[in-house]
């Protein structure tokens, strides 16, 4: 259960837009069944009815505000969980958008539910879900209500938050977090600890569900390219659907090494994704290794840190080095 | 109508894969579906659908269309088309076979697409009928009836047996490969059946939804109307809706140098990428609001302007299931048609 | 040594300062490295980004190596540093999706280092015969 309501965040926004401060808010619009709820703009405290904070607020607004501090006048009002401040952050590094522009609320987190684990359990056929102590669905096929706890449909980016921090925020709602120690990285030393055939036949099996949706680039806040190389049609690599089995490579591993010291490991990729494929895994590769062989680094814990792959030191580790230890 | 022990389906399955390629919705181990070809050992899905919808049997994501071969100044054409595998795709759902129709009115109408023919003439469909719809189902607004789904042949899954009825000389011809294994019976089951999923449809969520908002002459009510604005306010610009979508047919044709000639390709493209029709004057749908709303324009306005007044929308759900920001074609549907849009 | 009837693609990009003109004094003494071993010449070995790394494999490259400036001795001053950064980060990358890590390789190789240029060559020649062919990461377009 999440420890503010929605009254909350209403309220608030409804006085900041009464008085003028923004004339945007940017907030999870209701859906059509509870869990499906869109990322959308509010300028009316009429328009306010609809907005919803509960265990589906999943979406980082980061991003948004790159195009949203543009259309506003005054502020762009967005509530940001604190793992969302991070990517805010790393957007403020790479200058997409105005600091002046955006009014920015920070909201305590407790983690989201991730419906498919909810379905692995009722199955289809959702009729209700309510969040509250417990999340609690009915569906059209049982008079039974199924009763979870948050912590047992958690999406898995929450399961391993790395953060209950906000790193930025103009007003923060709640108790402030800490940074947390995660095993986000466990998943990452368990392929790393297969063998080379069994890591190709994994990422083999995984990439090739592929269907070049490209949702993971798009909802990325750190793929912020005007024009992404794969999309260019004057670019030899230009390629709208995975031809070969090195394409479907070729784009992930290139996703992921563009953002390699940008991502902050917010996990939308892995949210959005239509076929499951755990694209985090990727990111957090990089992460680590980097972490690893270059210092501790977190994207996004302050604003204009100077990422690993735009610094060097005279001492790195060479190339072929950084396998050792490894099969 | 014939039936079959559902423990018996494997031999069914066998028979089936002696003279064609089958292939059958199996799990994944990522908790979704996805079709398989049956070998020995495959179990079969039991969700209700797939996650890619089956248009890929007969409009593949990437299909080649011809190679060219440069030596000194001459250019070779090579003809790479050969004549498709004979496949049976098993369990396509009511939603799913509506969509093929939907395709054979873009691709088999003059000038036929030979290369979609040529799959459509080798494959056959059976159809699987649904008994338990997701809340995401709308299949009925499109005057659907998941109970009773077309096809070479309809099957029906009770708890312990498979009806088939042939509805085709291609279905025929399968009826009459499984010979023995097989034995005609009467429809009493099945009726039960279809009541029952019918009385599922009339409580499900979007049971209520119409069309009778839209159709091909409403281009002028909606093209220019303020909600689209809304609507696509926080859309990503992904292809997730479009290729996940059965009815999606918009393709893109390229070449690919190999560096020892050219293979000429087609793939699919969504009309939701900055580079959608990209012509030589550049692009004709500059903003994000244009794209959205030719996807949705298309599949309701367009579309039955060109096809008799039939809908390239089957309410399969896949993309209220899997849209990132979940905007889709209902919410589109109800903003702009009114609640119900009736 | 495994030899494989069909002799490896090297793709080596070596940096204009440093190494090309290493392969250059390779040349000019008369030392030996194998005829597949393909130069492209780049202005700095950090001129080189992963697509070409990539692009190189799906070509038809069985192996890529990079040869830039001795660390340090940058002609940009510091390219090298950053291209030392990337190749670590996307050669952990490549091994990490299964995918043979002595397919890859950076060398840093001075203009005066002419023997140091054929003995490397032939070293990685040596190395990407004994895998065989790129089978991982090929494109199969571009094979037939």
């Amino acid at each position: 259960m999440q420890k503010i309501t929605r009254d909350v965040l209403v309220e608030k926004a409804a006085s900041l837009l009464e008085n003028g401060t923004v004339d945007r808010v940017l907030g999870w619009k209701k859906g059509e069944f509870d869990y499906d709820l869109t990322p959308a703009v509010f300028t009316s405290a009429d328009d306010l009815k609809d907005l919803v904070w509960n265990d589906f607020c999943g979406a980082n607004f980061s991003k948004y505000l790159i195009a949203n501090t543009k259309k506003s006048a005054s502020k762009v009002l967005v509530f940001l969980k604190p793992c969302d401040t991070y990517s805010f952050n790393q957007l403020l590094t790479e200058h997409r958008f105005d600091r002046e522009k955006v009014y920015a609320i920070g909201i305590p987190c407790e983690g989201m539910a991730d419906i498919s684990k909810i379905k692995a359990v009722t199955g289809d056929g959702i009729s209700s879900i309510e969040c509250g102590e417990k999340i609690n669905v009915t569906t059209i096929y049982s008079d039974d209500t199924v009763s979870f706890d948050l912590s047992d449909v958690m999406a898995e980016r929450c399961v391993n938050c790395k953060s209950k921090k906000h790193v930025a925020y103009d007003e923060l709602i709640g108790e402030e977090g800490d940074v947390i120690e995660s095993g986000r990285f466990d998943e990452v030393e368990r392929i790393e600890n297969m063998t080379a055939d069994e890591r190709y036949a994994f990422w083999q099996n995984e990439l090739s569900r592929c269907i070049r949706c490209n949702a993971c680039r798009d909802v990325c806040p750190a793929c912020t390219c005007e024009k992404c190389v794969f999309d260019n049609p004057n670019h030899s690599l230009e390629n709208k659907a995975p031809a070969t089995s090195f394409e479907e490579k070729m784009f992930h591993i290139i996703r992921a090494f563009h953002v390699a010291g940008r991502c902050t490991d917010c996990g939308e990729c892995s949210r959005v994704c239509p076929q499951n494929i755990p694209l985090h895994l990727l990111n957090r590769k990089f992460i680590k290794d980097m972490n690893t062989h270059y210092g501790e680094y977190q994207a996004g814990a302050e604003v204009g840190s100077r990422a690993p792959l735009v610094n060097y030191t005279t001492e790195d580790v060479e190339p072929g080095d950084v396998f050792e230890g490894r099969e | 109508m014939y039936r079959i022990a559902k423990d018996s389906i494997n031999l069914l399955f066998a028979k089936i894969a002696e003279e064609n390629a089958l292939y059958l919705p199996v799990d994944n181990e990522k908790g979704s579906s996805e079709y398989k070809k049956w070998e020995d050992g495959t179990v079969m899905s039991e969700k209700l659908n797939t996650v890619r919808s089956p248009k890929d049997f007969f409009f593949p994501q990437v299909e080649n269309l011809m190679e060219f071969k440069t030596e000194g100044k001459n250019i070779q054409l090579i003809d790479i088309r050969e004549d498709s595998e004979d496949f049976v795709v098993f369990g396509v759902r009511a939603c799913d076979v509506k969509s093929f129709e939907v395709l054979d009115n873009v691709f088999l109408n003059e000038p036929v697409d030979t290369y979609y023919k040529n799959r459509r003439e080798h494959g056959v469909i059976i159809a699987l009928a649904c008994t338990r719809p997701a809340e995401t189902c709308f299949c009925g607004t499109f005057g659907i009836d998941a109970a009773s789904p077309a096809g070479d042949i309809s099957a029906w899954m009770t708890d312990d047996t498979l009806y088939l009825e042939p509805n085709t000389e291609k279905g025929e011809k399968i009826i009459a490969l499984l010979g023995d294994l097989v034995t005609e019976c009467g429809a009493e089951a099945v009726e039960a059946q279809q009541e029952s999923t019918r009385r599922i449809m009339k409580k499900l969520p979007l049971a209520d939804l119409t069309t009778d908002a839209f159709g091909g002459d409403k281009t002028e009510e909606f093209f220019n109307a303020p909600e689209w604005a809304t609507l696509s306010e926080s859309c990503l610009g992904c292809g997730t809706c479009t290729f996940v979508c059965p009815t999606c047919q918009c393709y893109d044709i390229k070449d690919f140098n190999t560096g020892k000639g050219v293979i000429r390709y087609r793939c699919w493209d969504s009309c939701m990428y900055s580079e959608f029709t990209r012509m030589a004057h550049g692009n004709n749908r500059l903003s994000q609001l244009e794209r959205f709303r030719q996807r949705f324009m298309h599949k309701l306005v367009y579309y039955p302007a060109n096809n008799d007044g039939m809908f390239s929308c089957v309410g399969c759900g896949r993309c209220l299931a899997k849209c990132p920001i979940s905007m889709n074609i209902v919410k589109v549907m109800k903003t702009l048609g009114g609640k119900n849009n009736g | 040594m495994q030899v494989n009837e069909k002799k490896p693609l090297i793709v080596a990009f070596c940096c204009n300062w440093c190494s090309y003109a290493g392969a250059d004094l390779a040349g000019n003494n008369r030392l030996s490295y194998p005829a597949d071993v393909k130069i492209i010449r780049v202005p700095c070995s950090c001129r080189v980004n992963p697509m070409f790394v990539l692009r190189a494999f799906q070509r038809g490259a069985d192996g890529v190596i990079l040869c830039g400036c001795h660390p340090g001795d940058c002609h940009y001053t510091s390219g090298n540093y950053y291209t030392r950064r990337r190749m670590a980060m996307l050669f952990s990358m490549l091994d990490y999706l299964g995918i043979e890590k002595e397919r890859t390789r950076v060398e840093w190789v001075s203009a005066a280092e002419g023997a140091k240029f054929a003995a490397t060559m032939n070293d990685f020649a040596q190395t990407v015969a004994a895998l065989g062919e790129n089978k991982r990461l090929e494109d199969l377009r571009c094979k037939r």
